[in-house]
């Protein structure tokens, strides 16, 4: 449901969106059960001349009423509780073996700073492409991102990707994505961090291999100038 | 407790600095009324900023992002703290306690005199935080350190502090309001009032007393260390020396029950309302009391799920998500119980009984979107969207609102000795309910499509800024304004009534409880010279072997159990 809105660009994006829908089917059902019961017996039991109402304590046979559907409703649970840390763990703990690149992001009051690995794909060596506000990634690639703050608390939200991680300042915090999509993208900063919280944004660009060998070569090129 | 209840004579002693429990009861009331307005100008003010962005707003002005920080972040404070807390708890609590346990007062009333002043100290210092210079604090309501700590971070140098000590304050108060409570329900109840004769409001807010008091002790810690960090350079919190995490983890370890202490309030308002209206026993009394037992108990291991992302270790995450989808059981009980008691009711809709059906109809949807967010899976694409907001104000709005609405309207006839006019509160009810439905929908689906809290403006964000997502920022502002413009029938009808309304009677609903033993309003020391005393529950409605549908807990008699098989 949530693709509806905004498109997928991570290899994680359809699982937290296939949670979203267990969670609506699930959850919608005993909703709408409870809502036309309870509307329902509003219906049935209004005020009648010369109708007395009865006397139920709930406390003897009755109480079925309330717990049967309440084992039914502890049994969805179970199901959406290893729903949920299946997707966890898929996104915050499991790490993938192969990572193809590493990029650090870096927040700070009120911009994002992005350094990339330069053409020999690997970082902190003098190739190191750094940008502001605006992150260069390549389809298909699997990236581990080292998050820090130079501040205060910043988020790295990235929307179609279905990610989200505070930075905080003294430490650096890692995760991974897989962009799937190519196309240019929102980053946000999901995390109250002062006057200008309102603007830090930044753009993604995912970008096929070509393109993405070609934005590396023109900013070595600028870089060695 | 003194024999005498003459009561006090000058305009002072009466009204200014009275040990009444009911006019402390007001003072509360008209205090959190007065807050729920500024309040609600600050949703306006800011609502119309996302609605029209840039624009000049009528009555406010020009709205800057740091303007725009500092709305939304004392927005929810009131709301929280100094409109929920004083109107649910404090003046219902304080108005309820004594009467429904058939006592002339609480048993502490300097104390309770003592915590009215210091609430309203706490009133005043927080509204002085938004004319400081730099203006008021702007960090978002959880306040998160080092942005919280620090003036040259939040460029708030005056407000923060001040905005922080507002709420220190506040929490003084209602511990000793919380510390009278407890003892006057322990201590004080009349003769024959048994634990399971309690009215399961007078329950509810002891439990929710007792969340509160249990959960305030690291808030408050917390609280003078991050006074400290801003005023005196101390390092609690920062990176040298400190840990900015450590704050979140007091702040949430109290902020999470603090969603049951007003909520449970909330509910016991609904339990006595949808009895007395559908002319039914309360649908499982001990199964509720044990289930709000269980959900207070269960609240304090549910903290960490506001902080999934915030950089704790991610296999936390686990242990919180199932604890909190665990708090989904006693609720769910909960709210089923209230369900069943219309079951074979004879159903009156007043409009008391309106709002608190419409409490239950509109806290499930509350209640199951947090199943999206307590899912740590999800909550990683929805922590901090709209979703959150439209959820939590799917909970708070029953609670502080339509839970304070039916209170007000249920109880009004006590309290003033007349009815409200019934027209007058049926405009209000469905011009509340039907904007509120129509503000909150639509947030759900701009947090669906990524819309993330606490931002000023849309249009610097490519992906936020198409028409289709502003036309759904633009209804719901029309619709908060429509909530806020349907406010006025209430207002006019509430002081209209206090002086013009018909006369009411004791017991204008036919209640069983004490409180309508009292006159109306009742006088110092509530019940003349004889306390009531109680031979039965609270909750005996349409008994097979009596022919009035109602039987007060104060009528003589037998206690009229039926023993089930």
């Amino acid at each position: 449901m949530i693709q509806w809105f905004i498109p997928q660009a991570s290899s994680f994006a359809g699982d937290v969106d296939f949670l979203f829908l267990l969670i609506t089917l699930v959850v919608g059902f005993w909703f709408v059960l409870t809502e036309l019961v309870f509307f329902g017996l509003m219906v049935r039991y209004q005020k009648r001349e010369g109708v007395k109402a009865e006397y139920i304590t709930g406390d003897g046979h009755e109480k079925h009423w309330v717990h049967v559907p309440h084992w039914m409703v502890i049994v969805c649970d179970v199901l959406l509780i290893v729903g949920a840390i299946m997707v966890w763990n898929k996104i915050k703990i499991d790490m993938p073996e192969k990572i193809d690149a590493t990029i650090k992001v870096i927040g700070q009051q009120w911009a994002w700073t992005f350094v990339h690995p330069g053409p020999d794909g690997i970082l902190d060596t003098e190739d190191d492409i750094t940008t502001i506000d605006e992150l260069h990634v390549q389809k298909g690639l699997v990236y581990k991102f080292d998050l820090s703050s130079k501040d205060v608390l910043h988020n790295f939200s990235v929307p179609v990707f279905r990610l989200k991680q505070d930075a905080v300042p003294g430490r650096t915090i890692s995760g991974w994505f897989q962009p799937t999509k190519s196309g240019t993208f929102d980053i946000q900063c999901a995390e109250m961090c002062g006057t200008a919280h309102g603007i830090m944004n930044a753009l993604l660009h995912i970008e096929d291999e070509d393109s993405h060998a070609f934005w590396l070569k023109q900013n070595t090129v600028l870089a060695q100038k | 407790m003194s024999g005498d209840h003459h009561g006090p004579t000058s305009f002072w002693s009466k009204y200014v600095f009275s040990l009444d429990h009911k006019v402390i009861g007001m003072q509360y009331m008209f205090t959190g009324m007065f807050m729920a307005l500024i309040g609600g100008y600050f949703a306006y003010a800011f609502r119309m900023q996302l609605a029209f962005p840039g624009q000049e707003v009528p009555g406010y002005g020009v709205v800057t992002s740091h303007d725009y920080n500092s709305l939304v972040t004392n927005h929810g404070t009131i709301m929280i703290f100094w409109v929920a807390m004083p109107v649910l708890i404090a003046a219902l609590g304080n108005f309820l306690i004594p009467l429904m346990i058939g006592a002339d007062d609480m048993v502490f009333p300097k104390l309770n005199r003592l915590s009215y002043q210091i609430f309203l100290l706490s009133s005043v210092v927080l509204i002085i935080s938004f004319f400081v210079p730099g203006g008021g604090f702007g960090g978002a309501w959880t306040s998160y350190p080092p942005l919280s700590a620090e003036p040259e971070y939040n460029l708030t140098p005056l407000g923060a502090p001040l905005w922080l000590s507002a709420v220190a304050l506040e929490i003084v108060a209602f511990l000793l309001g919380g510390i009278n409570f407890l003892t006057t329900v322990m201590n004080a109840r009349t003769k024959g009032m048994k634990m399971y004769d309690i009215p399961m409001v007078v329950w509810m807010i002891v439990i929710a007393t007792l969340l509160f008091m249990a959960s305030v002790g690291p808030l408050v810690a917390g609280a003078v260390m991050l006074l400290f960090d801003q005023t005196l350079n101390t390092s609690f919190f920062s990176v040298d020396g400190g840990d900015p995490l450590l704050w979140q983890h007091l702040f949430w370890f109290f902020g999470h029950p603090e969603v049951y202490v007003v909520l449970l309030p909330a509910m016991g308002i609904v339990c006595e309302i949808i009895t007395t209206f559908s002319r039914k026993k309360l649908f499982g009394y001990k199964e509720i009391l044990y289930m709000t037992f269980a959900t207070g108990i269960l609240s304090f291991f549910v903290w960490a799920h506001h902080q999934f992302v915030a950089g704790i270790d991610p296999r936390m995450a686990t242990v919180f998500s199932i604890t909190t989808l665990l708090i989904s059981i006693p609720i769910g009980v909960l709210c089923f119980c209230f369900i069943a008691t219309l079951w074979g009711g004879s159903i009156s809709f007043t409009v008391p009984m309106l709002w608190a059906l419409a409490f239950i109809g509109e806290f499930l949807l509350g209640g199951v979107t947090g199943i999206y967010l307590g899912a740590s899976g999800t909550d990683i694409y929805l922590h901090d969207t709209y979703f959150v907001i439209a959820h939590f104000h799917y909970t708070f709005f029953p609670i502080a609102i339509i839970g304070t609405f039916a209170g007000i309207t249920y109880w009004f006839p006590k309290m003033f000795g007349r009815m409200m006019d019934e027209t007058l509160g049926k405009i209000h009810f469905w011009g509340t309910i039907i904007p509120f439905n129509c503000l909150f929908i639509p947030l759900f689906l701009l947090g669906m499509g990524g819309q993330h809290r606490r931002i000023y403006n849309y249009e610097n964000f490519p992906d936020l800024s198409s028409p289709e997502m502003q036309n759904l920022r633009i209804f719901a502002t029309l619709a908060l304004v429509a909530l806020l413009a349907f406010q006025i029938p209430f207002l006019y009808n509430l002081f209209r009534s206090m002086f013009r309304g018909d006369k009411a009677g004791n017991n204008p609903w036919k209640a069983n409880t004490l409180e309508w033993v009292a006159p109306s309003p009742p006088p110092h020391g509530n019940f003349g010279h004889e306390f009531p005393e109680v031979y039965r529950g609270p909750y005996e409605f349409s008994h097979p072997e009596r022919e009035d549908d109602y039987w007060p807990q104060s009528e003589p008699g037998p206690r009229g159990e039926i023993k089930e098989h």
